[in-house]
């Protein structure tokens, strides 16, 4: 009974929230990943798209809230998702031409693109300060849980509880939803393997005839989708705060670069891997430990190894120690 | 000839601004923005020793000048009575004993054979270490945040002739200036750390690695609060010149003020700001006569040799690490220097101000806008763009009130057009590195 209830504690606290962290990092670090191996460059700008994704669903889901329209227990965030999305996708192919094209053409460095990035993210980032302004905004609605503490413990008679928020139910479905057909398309359409290709070896995929604007427009589209996606999970399960969305620049790019930039089931895999070293080593494992030593060995302290405000710090270790011992990141990633 | 022509048109053209805000504005509002604009201008200089000189891509720009503010209540302030003895030692020993962990599990996994007893025994050297640390740590922590909490609950400086002096007169406290190159020491001794482990790291990681580095060093003056504070902040920081009320109090003062034609206010108001500017002046002349010659020096052939080719360079024998290496501490350790002044100007240090946003891209922007790898660009970028980055919302808020004068007072667009200037100069500052970037990407100044 104590390990059931140590069990249950842990998926509480640890499991599920990190599960669901997870997989808005890996829907963020995806799309990071992506621009990564076909534009060759890393987009600073990338916590900002996803914050104007989510900003354009936010302002809808308002609109639909005060029209009356709803999901039932569905947050109505996830009906103005494709308005988001079609929003930010208008954005980054907008900037594209503005902006990154000329240095496309001009072969400029990958480094030049990086600081032409940060220009994009200074931007973006009063764009949507300048529309919605720089506070939170709540805009998850619907049934708040799948099963509450109070509902499990009557189930199953435990003295713990297990609570599933309905927010975290919908990121691991739509983010299994998401990359299922991300990779079917990389895998299966002719667009796909012609990105792939591209990203593999551009010379030669030019050569076989691809046409190298219509590999990167799909690209943007993609990042476009995944980035509002992301953001939009993120924002339901949290809130949605301009400031959070670029702070979440470090642990998506950490995750990108511990799976191996350029290589999206590593975006996936680093996701995880930054996602559960946060949550468990910020969690203080006192009320785990509780059930399962025995009663004079329990803790005194809250057996909480960092504080939560040093989240960065795990990230950014993480990304350290696997950069030291494997320099491309957990599966091969490219470097440019 | 014509280029030198050219940059002096350009500074005298920045000059020209500031003259013109003096006489618009007030000459109180000029001057605040130069004494910013004086600093900006150093920590650009510090990342254009970087970045220019030698392609290093650091975005932690922030946690170095957050450091060297640091340093300005560590030195500047006045000691805690009883915090070192309370717990004090006690924590510099914890800091000492993680430091010791951290080189025995290094060793450990140097000497040691590879293989399964090397990975437990660093695993265990570090486990065990971490505990011993804490167990030190924790308790040392508590009694010094347990001293005065309403007020202290910090370590405070090391000013200890300010504690014996007479706290009720207010008077110019020269100690302080020492804040400024330790905090240089600081924010080098950061970077020789942050440098030995991640300068082997490629361009971009080491990008996303010094971003993050300085996420934690804000996270831990944030939250470290026997340090200083944590955001409880820390204020009245002693200043190395006189108080405008002091000033104000001299007979002599205001006499020469009224021989001017200035009341005892304004003027005294002006002095202070006049002398942190001939201060802050001083500094970035003397820095950047330095990275002139460092410029011009066989050294700074070699770093400009080693960012056009590193493979060349290695093979010309240079050790490019170690060069790396020691450009970042310098550049670093500028940025530091920077960040002590602006604390030293604010009298306080607010560890919740610091975002990325204004002390890393903004000051990234500067050396761009300037002309990165040359040091009179990367002034006058810190100059133009600080201007620019204070000056926005005024002319912003004009802009607008022009756009909008036809609508009626209350109309809610007007009014969250009207909200949102001070988002503006974001958009503005991002237009601004994209259009230099695109029709002059050598920067305003380029190198020669």
């Amino acid at each position: 009974m104590d390990f059931l209830n140590a069990l249950v504690v842990l998926s509480n606290f640890v499991l599920i929230p990190a599960v669901a962290y997870g997989s808005q990092l890996a829907l963020g670090a995806l799309g990071v990943t992506l621009i990564y191996g076909i534009l060759r460059f890393s987009n600073f700008a990338h916590g900002d798209t996803m914050a104007f994704g989510t900003m354009i669903v936010v302002l809808v889901t308002y609109l639909f809230q005060s029209w009356g329209i709803s999901l039932g227990p569905l947050p109505t965030a996830l009906l103005a998702l494709p308005f988001g999305i079609l929003g930010c996708m208008l954005l980054v192919l907008f900037t594209d031409r503005a902006v990154y094209r000329f240095y496309r053409q001009q072969k400029a460095k990958p480094v030049v693109l990086v600081i032409v990035s940060m220009g994009v993210m200074f931007i973006m980032n009063g764009l949507v300060r300048f529309i919605i302004g720089p506070n939170d905004q709540r805009f998850a609605d619907g049934e708040r849980f799948i099963i509450s503490v109070r509902e499990f413990k009557q189930l199953t008679g435990l003295s713990e509880g297990l609570a599933i928020r309905t927010t975290q139910g919908i990121t691991v479905v739509t983010a299994l939803v998401v990359v299922t057909l991300l990779f079917w398309f990389l895998n299966r359409t002719r667009t796909g393997k012609s990105m792939r290709a591209y990203s593999d070896n551009e010379d030669l995929a030019l050569l076989s005839g691809i046409n190298p604007e219509r590999v990167v427009l799909y690209t943007w589209l993609i990042v476009a989708a995944l980035a509002t996606v992301a953001g939009t999970l993120y924002g339901l399960d949290k809130t949605f705060k301009p400031f959070t969305y670029f702070q979440l620049l470090l642990p998506i790019f950490a995750a990108a670069i511990v799976g191996g930039l350029g290589n999206p089931l590593g975006a996936i895999a680093g996701g995880f891997v930054i996602a559960f070293s946060e949550v468990t080593i910020t969690y203080a494992w006192k009320k785990v430990l509780k059930y399962l030593l025995p009663e004079n060995l329990e803790p005194s302290s809250l057996m909480q190894l960092i504080s939560t405000d040093y989240k960065f710090a795990v990230s950014f270790a993480i990304l350290v120690i696997v950069l030291l011992f494997k320099p491309t990141g957990l599966f091969k990633g490219k470097s440019v | 000839m014509s280029e030198t022509t050219k940059n002096i048109a350009l500074f005298a053209l920045v000059a020209g601004l500031f003259i013109a805000t003096g006489m618009m504005q007030s000459w109180n509002a000029s001057l605040t923005i130069l004494n910013m604009a004086l600093i900006s201008a150093i920590m650009a200089l510090g990342v254009n020793l970087q970045w220019g000189f030698a392609g290093l891509f650091n975005v932690g720009v922030m946690g170095f000048v957050a450091l060297g503010g640091l340093a300005t209540v560590l030195i500047g302030a006045k000691p805690v009575e009883g915090a070192w003895t309370a717990g004090g030692f006690q924590i510099l020993l914890a800091l000492v004993l993680g430091a010791a962990t951290i080189v025995a599990a290094i060793l450990a996994y140097a000497k040691l054979p590879a293989g399964r007893i090397r990975n437990i025994g660093v695993l265990a050297i570090l486990l065990v270490g971490f505990f011993v640390y804490r167990a030190v740590f924790d308790p040392g922590v508590a009694a010094v945040e347990a001293i005065n909490p309403a007020t202290n609950g910090n370590l405070g400086g090391l000013n200890w002739l300010a504690a014996a002096r007479d706290s009720s007169v207010r008077q110019a406290d020269l100690f302080v200036l020492l804040a400024w190159p330790v905090g240089g020491l600081l924010a080098a001794g950061a970077a020789w750390i942050i440098g030995k482990t991640a300068l082997g790291l490629r361009s971009d990681y080491l990008a996303i690695a010094t971003l993050g580095i300085a996420e934690i060093i804000i996270a831990i003056m944030k939250n470290e609060d026997w340090l200083a504070r944590g955001v409880k902040n820390v204020s009245g920081l002693p200043r190395p010149v006189p108080y405008e009320v002091t000033l104000q109090d001299s007979a002599s003062f205001v006499d020469r003020a009224a021989g001017l034609g200035l009341d005892a206010t304004t003027a005294s108001t002006l002095w202070v700001k006049t002398l942190y500017a001939g201060l802050f002046a001083v500094v970035l002349i003397l820095l950047l006569v330095m990275a002139q010659a460092a410029l011009k020096s066989p050294w700074g052939r070699m770093m400009r040799a080693i960012r056009d080719n590193e493979v060349a360079a290695q093979a010309m024998g240079k050790d490019v690490t170690k060069r790396h290496l020691q450009i970042f501490i310098l550049g670093s350790a500028i940025c530091g220097i920077a960040g002590a002044m602006m604390t030293t100007l604010d009298g306080q240090l607010t560890p919740g101000t610091y975002q990325p946003l204004r002390f890393t891209f903004l000051i990234w922007l500067m050396v761009i806008v300037g002309g990165s790898g040359n040091n009179f660009g990367a002034v006058l970028g810190g100059f133009l763009i600080y201007f620019l980055w204070i000056q926005v919302e005024p002319m912003g808020a004009w802009l607008i009130g022009v756009l909008t004068s036809g609508l009626a007072d209350g109309n809610p667009v007007k009014e969250h057009l009207q909200g949102g200037v001070a988002y503006m100069r974001l958009m503005t500052m991002g237009v601004v590195l994209l259009l230099v970037l695109r029709f002059s990407p050598r920067g305003l100044i380029p190198e020669k």
